[in-house]
């Protein structure tokens, strides 16, 4: 489960320390207001005691208020150094480009020579230890990317770019999802940070830097068919083949992937065609058609995703 | 009495209820259609609560939840927290200050059909499945022509249209009623601080709801002909709007929070039995609020990639706020600890319940004030709650501690106590069931306005706790609806002034007649009711035989000359129809502006032509400015 003070990174821990400053100063200063308050109200009297002189009570007023600016001071301090400290990430970043779409991730890494970039979707995968320098840009509307065990959000907005930096420090997957109400399907628009020990990383690279695998048979080969021959290959791109469309998610690798359709449902073949066949049943509103594709075709079909691995 | 009866009655029948310029009559109306509309926007959230009960709920598809969460918001903010508010100041502020009416009276009226037609528009386009769908804040592109195509959006431009030109309207009346009107003796500094909190509340409203008119106004246009205020790839600006629309979107917050606590330093030292400590304190307070909510509205914005040394001047401007408002509280509990003993009545309870509540929020806004914390905590549940409790603790508790304050004034009798601390407790205990866990849940990493949510997110207990408290809030309101519909017919029966309080506006008749006060009375304290010797003197020299209203000068309130007050009218509600048609006109054609606006000035027209009697009537008290006739 993903909360803001169960951290996984250097940046996300500055808030989280934050938080619990800000949070111990609230409890006290509740306790202490509410206990005056009760204190007030409860202070016993005579049946018909007058009113009480007031130079003591306003010389309380004075106290309280000035006690509120001495402890504002001190949260707007502690505010400003650890906004600096969180935004700033030490050593070379690597970059990253994230794209979001209506209502998906676009995952892009900026590093090396162009043939050596790798496309993905949903899926941010990165070393442990090394800073990742995201930069953010929206292809619709206003979305925000959000990963509370890594960092704080940012938003995307079309006509501008903006920075995120995220460090992880130690392995694990890190869920998010957009913050910025998007539309129709803002709740289904997941993603996942898998943070990897720096060899491990290295692997997932040049696995991902491959183009997709030549089918094994001829049922995968037929899958590949009718890729090609329906709707699928008009939006989506497979490396290696002639689908090079870049309205979907890239699909060289799709099966190397934990969840569909960012985070809608689980990546295994039974899931994978009951989206092919009906994905507005499980994602109302997504962009990508329902298709006629029954039977044999269809199970091609899946079978020859699955080997994208 | 007879003559006064028929100068200030209103002309009887259908037509008579249309043309009413009474301001009770209007305010009256008024706080029950906003309480309509209460009523409605808060079965949407408790629709929405039974969709977020369970994971992967499918009660609610992602098409009406949209405009579920979209209308809530629109509704509580736009038609129901400030129009109430000013609704409850448009009843009270001509009996706080001793005067006959407000100071324009048609305009008034106008300004309650103006609302009510808007409220009305935008809820029957909401059961026609064409409700606004992009959040109460309407962000663009989302909002703009590619991304919401249809009529939905044009509709919620236009509700803001309608209800920011009754809030204008609104603050006019209560400035110049405030500032013109007040009975001779209530100088500024013996103003009560309910009306000096609507003041400062008017000027946020001249000053805020011009930026929202503008945003709205671009929006329509972007979509009914093609600006491009909004469009980046034209060289629009999407920040533009989240600039335009969090100038007035911060303020708007202190303009439903400030006429409360107005309502608590009325209420509060009733029950002490003594004058609220630091009556200056309290009005600077309300004042360098009003100034310091234009200062913060970037705080909506910290996420939006600004730089941070920029952002760390907004912090520094939003926690500022806990100043004057950490001032109001302590001055509140100095008066408990110092007044005589207290008596536990329901508005009392209520005004209690805000204290706890509210806090709460006070203290989770200044986290969200911090710009480092709020890259965490903006737009997850941590903000919901954060809103519910300043919006809800902040200003519907201390409402409802004013409407069983002032029910006997406007009815004649009292609301049911025992009923009351019902409707207090399940409203106290269902609050904070169905709120509190929301911080948790922001912290877990749920964002807003999700339709629905997976199995084994880890947010499932929560909310489906939080649903249980949203029915127990459901069963207090309904019980409140009870108290008030029994108490209204057979509630016992109230005297002039049942709470033994200060105001002027106990010292009149429970209901007050049409015209309030018979003479006016002479001011010369802050507490007029509590002097011993009250009323020391009255107006003389006022005419019974027309609607004559004293009109005093603005800070010490001397007498300065007598005004006729226009009489019933039926063109002002005219006059809002054909408004509201080129209103709604303009939702699918640019051209209804321009046909819509013959029968505005028509109506207009009828509006202000002179009747023979009115000329009559203005003629007989001209005075030459060298007549040297005795002053009123």
């Amino acid at each position: 489960m993903q909360s803001v003070l169960d951290t996984a990174g250097p940046l996300a821990e500055h808030i989280a320390r934050l938080f619990w400053i800000f949070a111990g100063v609230a409890a006290v200063v509740y306790l202490l207001v509410t206990g005056f308050l009760v204190h007030a109200l409860r202070r016993r009297r005579e049946a018909g005691e007058a009113p009480r002189d007031t130079r003591h009570a306003l010389r309380a007023v004075g106290v309280a208020v000035g006690a509120t600016a001495f402890i504002l001071v001190g949260l707007a301090l502690a505010d400003f150094f650890a906004g600096r400290a969180s935004t700033r990430a030490p050593g070379d970043a690597m970059r990253v480009r994230v794209t979001a779409h209506q209502w998906w991730w676009e995952i892009e890494y900026l590093d090396g020579t162009p043939s050596e970039r790798v496309r993905t979707a949903n899926e941010l995968h990165l070393p442990v230890g090394r800073p990742v320098a995201l930069e953010l840009i929206s292809d619709d509307v206003i979305h925000s990317f959000w990963v509370p065990s890594l960092n704080g959000k940012k938003d995307l907005l079309p006509g501008y770019t903006t920075n995120l930096q995220l460090v992880a420090s130690r392995a694990g997957v890190y869920p998010g999802q957009c913050a910025e109400f998007c539309g129709f399907q803002h709740a289904q628009m997941g993603l996942a940070v898998h943070a990897h020990a720096p060899e491990d990383f290295v692997r997932w690279q040049s696995a991902q830097r491959q183009a997709s695998p030549e089918p094994l048979d001829a049922i995968q080969r037929r899958g590949r068919d009718v890729f090609m021959s329906s709707t699928c290959a008009q939006c989506h791109r497979v490396q290696g083949t002639e689908a090079a469309a870049v309205l979907g998610p890239d699909l060289t690798h799709v099966a190397s992937r934990r969840q569909l359709a960012a985070g809608t449902l689980p990546n295994n073949p039974e899931a994978m065609a009951s989206w092919i066949r009906n994905p507005q049943r499980f994602k109302p509103g997504t962009r990508m058609p329902a298709s006629q594709l029954t039977g044999d075709d269809l199970s091609a079909l899946v079978s020859w995703l699955g080997s994208l691995r | 009495m007879s003559a006064l009866e028929q100068s200030w009655s209103d002309p009887p029948g259908l037509i008579g209820w249309l043309s009413t310029v009474d301001h009770k009559r209007v305010a009256r109306r008024y706080i029950f259609t906003t309480l309509m509309f209460f009523a409605l926007a808060g079965l949407m959230a408790a629709t929405m609560r039974v969709q977020l009960a369970q994971a992967d709920n499918d009660l609610v598809g992602p098409d009406l939840y949209n405009q579920l969460f979209s209308m809530h918001g629109s509704a509580m903010m736009f038609l129901f927290a400030v129009p109430v508010m000013e609704a409850v100041a448009l009843y009270l502020i001509p009996l706080m200050v001793g005067t006959r009416n407000v100071a324009f009276p048609r305009l008034n009226a106008y300004g309650y059909w103006i609302f009510l037609f808007g409220g009305l528009m935008s809820f029957t386009v909401f059961f026609l499945d064409i409700g606004p769908e992009a959040g109460w804040f309407s962000y663009v592109p989302l909002a703009g022509p590619a991304y919401s195509p249809g009529k939905r959006q044009d509709f919620w431009a236009q509700l803001v249209t309608f209800t920011e030109l009754a809030a204008l309207i609104g603050a006019i009346q209560i400035i110049t009623t405030a500032f013109k009107l007040r009975a001779p003796g209530m100088t500024l500094a013996r103003m009560p601080l309910f009306v000096w909190a609507m003041v400062a509340t008017a000027f946020m409203i001249m000053f805020a709801m011009p930026s929202v008119m503008l945003a709205s106004t671009f929006l329509i246009t972007d979509r009914l002909v093609s600006t491009h205020f909004f469009n980046p790839a034209e060289g629009g600006d999407v920040l533009l709007w989240q600039h335009l629309f969090w100038f007035f979107g911060h303020p708007e917050v202190y303009i439903i929070f400030v006429p409360a606590l107005g309502m608590i330093s009325e209420i509060l030292p009733v029950f002490a039995r003594r004058r609220v400590v630091g009556y200056v304190a309290l009005v600077i307070a309300l004042v360098t609020i009003a100034f310091l909510s234009f200062g913060l509205w970037v705080h909506h914005m910290f996420t939006t990639g600004l730089p941070p040394l920029g952002m760390s001047f907004f912090t520094a401007a939003s926690i500022m706020i806990a100043l004057p408002t950490g001032l109001q509280i302590f001055c509140w509990i100095a008066t408990l600890a110092t007044g005589a003993r207290v008596t536990f009545a329901t508005p009392l309870l209520f005004v209690i319940g805000f204290f706890f509540i509210f806090i709460i929020g006070g203290l989770t806004g200044i986290m969200l004030g911090s710009h480092t914390l709020d890259q965490q905590l903006h737009d997850s549940y941590f903000v919901v709650a954060h809103l519910h409790y300043v919006l809800i603790g902040g200003a519907v508790f201390p409402l409802f501690a004013a409407f069983y304050f002032w029910f006997p004034k406007l009815t004649g009798r009292m609301l049911s106590e025992r009923a009351g601390r019902w409707n207090f407790w399940l409203f106290f205990i269902g609050f904070n069931v169905a709120f509190f866990p929301m911080h948790i849940l922001g912290l877990e990493g749920m964002p807003r306005r999700m339709y629905t949510y997976h199995e084994g997110s880890g947010w499932e207990g929560l909310n489906l706790l939080s649903t249980a408290g949203a029915f127990v809030i459901a069963i207090s309101m309904a019980l409140f609806a009870i108290n008030v519909m029994v108490s209204w017919r057979r509630g016992s029966r109230a005297d002039d002034n049942p709470w033994k309080a200060s105001g002027l506006e106990w010292a009149t008749s429970s209901p007050p007649p049409a015209w309030n006060f018979a003479d006016i009375p002479v001011v010369n304290s802050r507490t007029p009711l509590w002097e011993a010797d009250f009323p020391a003197a009255h107006v003389h020299g006022l005419r019974d035989d027309a609607r004559t209203v004293l009109v005093t000068h603005l800070h010490d309130a001397t007498p300065d000359h007598v005004s006729i007050m226009p009489s019933p009218s039926i063109w002002p509600f005219l006059a809002a129809i054909a408004t509201s048609l080129l209103f709604i006109g303009t939702v699918f054609t640019p051209w209804a502006l321009v046909w819509g606006s013959i029968p505005v000035a028509i109506t207009l027209i009828g509006w202000f032509w002179p009747t023979p009697h009115d000329t009559k009537e203005m003629r007989e008290i001209e005075r030459s400015p060298h007549d040297t006739g005795e002053p009123a």
